[in-house]
């Protein structure tokens, strides 16, 4: 086979796929940085000409207090999420393989239910009337008129729900590849079950735990619809402020901007596990 | 050695809180009660309710028509996609791989937003089409990663020896590789299948009049307190089918 011929057949099979994301990724996000410095025109679209007006529009500390909410959130989803995921796909890596399956049933059904139904399953269960309130007051842990919707706390609860199986799954992969021969190790040279775990299992998935850390934090980051759910009206995230300039305001500039800003906060955490992995490689073959 | 059974209570503790939403869900599409707070008897009033509902049914043919044509669409895409991933070593590929990778960490509200852009400003009236472009998109991310996990494991002596024994390469591709990697196509391929079905976020961004697609419609009925109880119904079937292809994208990739 000669060289030619190898680099044209690489071409045709990697166009298409590269092709189809260049026009409906790259130049979508680049159309939502170029959106910024437009106008916006009535019917919702884009004028024409250059503006820095959304720029000083979005420059509004009005904002400053959903940005810090947006972060808190994710933050705590993702430290809860890694917390609960590492125990759990240690559990799941030693047990037999056919208790693996089931829990990893367990795991993947919950994921690939409807985000919708699954944020309806605890609108239900905290409604007033609903089971997990009635419970509640007949213990008398909360008062009468308590509400359980609509408040940070709920969204809280609800995100680190649905976020929980992004944080199982890549730890999982990595767990299932840890070898459990180095805990025997640890212990058989005097560690307790504690320092094993921290010292030599959580290092063990490392990439796991990274990539699971990183995947929480940034799907949380854009979240909308739980805010909007079961959230109150004084619980919104940077996501709610895009959908609203969006589809109530039809202020298309002002949602890129939102969504610019959004796309930064994700790409930077991003770019700095990047860069890590690099350095780490390098360090690892030297 | 004695293990600790700290990780064996939070195993438990995350799978009762993972499941027990949806068994509550589950148990109150056949609870007389309307809000389900008690047990108010056993009742098949709310799947004769969804059985009547006819935009319900509308939405889910609308629903199917995307899911298939994106996922299949997706299949082939990513399919190529990876097999170009797994054999080749170059800047290209690296590209490619950064192009493959990104969208899977893309928050959902950033990728509808930006496709909504992209038609806005191109002119392009939203509806069927657009959907199925969102959807193929953020599905082909997808589907690469679970050719390219079965390619890896895949021996490629096969190829050698089909080509050692006369074979053009098309045919070892075409009687060979393809064959072998069936199950993971289709894993790949009912995964996406899932995603397209279920996806609210983008698809509320890409969405014009007349295309309501199943997840569109739910979130509808969810405003209004007379159909939460059809909701049930809806949910418990949605649930049941999800579960059957999970089991099955399952049995597909374990089976060698």
């Amino acid at each position: 086979m000669s060289a030619e011929s190898g680099r044209s057949r690489q071409w045709l099979l990697t166009l298409p796929s590269l092709a189809w994301l260049g026009v409906f990724f790259v130049i979508p996000c680049i159309l939502v940085i170029v959106t910024v410095f437009r106008p916006a025109d009535l019917q919702g679209g884009v004028g024409s000409g250059w503006t820095l007006e959304t720029i000083h529009a979005v420059n509004d500390p009005s904002y400053l207090p959903i940005i810090w909410r947006t972060l808190w959130l994710s933050s705590v989803t993702t430290i809860v999420c890694v917390a609960l995921a590492l125990p759990m796909t240690f559990q799941m890596a030693r047990v037999g393989p056919r208790m693996r399956q089931v829990l990893l049933l367990f795991v993947v059904i919950p994921f690939l239910s409807n985000f919708l139904i699954r944020i309806f399953a605890w609108k239900s269960l905290l409604h007033p009337e609903g089971p997990v309130t009635r419970l509640l007051h007949w213990l008398h842990l909360i008062p009468e008129d308590a509400l359980l919707l609509n408040n940070v706390g709920t969204v809280l609860l609800v995100l680190i729900y649905t976020q929980l199986p992004f944080a199982i799954l890549p730890l999982y992969a990595a767990a299932e590849k840890f070898d459990f021969g180095l805990l025997d190790a640890a212990r058989d040279l005097g560690a307790g079950p504690w320092r094993s775990f921290a010292k030599v299992f959580v290092p063990g998935v490392r990439r796991g735990l990274i990539s699971a850390a990183l995947m929480v934090f940034v799907c949380s980051l854009g979240q909308y619809v739980i805010p909007q759910m079961v959230g109150g009206a004084s619980d919104e995230m940077l996501g709610s402020k895009i959908a609203q300039r969006v589809f109530a305001d039809r202020n298309l500039p002002h949602a890129s901007a939102l969504a610019a800003g959004l796309m930064l906060a994700v790409l930077v955490p991003m770019l700095i596990v990047a860069i890590w992995h690099r350095f780490g490689r390098k360090e690892g073959s030297a | 050695m004695k293990r600790s059974w700290l990780p064996s209570l939070i195993t438990l503790v995350v799978v009762v809180f993972l499941f027990a939403p949806l068994v509550v869900l589950v148990m109150n599409s056949f609870n007389a009660s309307r809000f389900g707070g008690e047990w108010d008897g056993f009742t098949w009033n709310w799947y004769e309710k969804l059985w009547a509902a006819n935009e319900v049914w509308e939405s889910l043919a609308v629903t199917l028509k995307i899911a298939v044509s994106a996922s299949l669409a997706s299949m082939i895409l990513g399919t190529l996609a990876a097999y170009a991933l797994h054999c080749f070593r170059s800047w290209l590929q690296d590209v490619h791989q950064m192009l493959i990778t990104l969208p899977l960490v893309m928050p959902d509200t950033l990728m509808g937003m930006s496709l909504l852009a992209l038609f806005v400003i191109c002119g392009v009236e939203t509806g069927l089409l657009t959907i199925w472009i969102a959807h193929v998109t953020f599905c082909l991310s997808f589907v690469t990663m679970v050719v390219l996990g079965r390619l890896q494991d895949f021996d490629f002596t096969l190829i050698d020896a089909a080509r050692d024994l006369g074979a053009t390469r098309a045919q070892a591709v075409r009687k060979v590789l393809l064959p072998l990697l069936l199950p993971g196509v289709l894993a790949g391929g009912l995964l996406a299948f899932t995603l397209s079905i279920d996806d609210y976020v983008i698809t509320f961004f890409v969405s014009g009049p007349g295309t309501t697609t199943l997840p569109l419609r739910v979130a509808s009925m969810m405003k209004t307190s007379r159909s939460l109880p059809v909701i049930n119904a809806l949910s418990t079937l949605l649930i049941g089918s999800t579960f059957l292809l999970a089991a099955l994208s399952f049995r597909l990739q374990r089976r060698t």
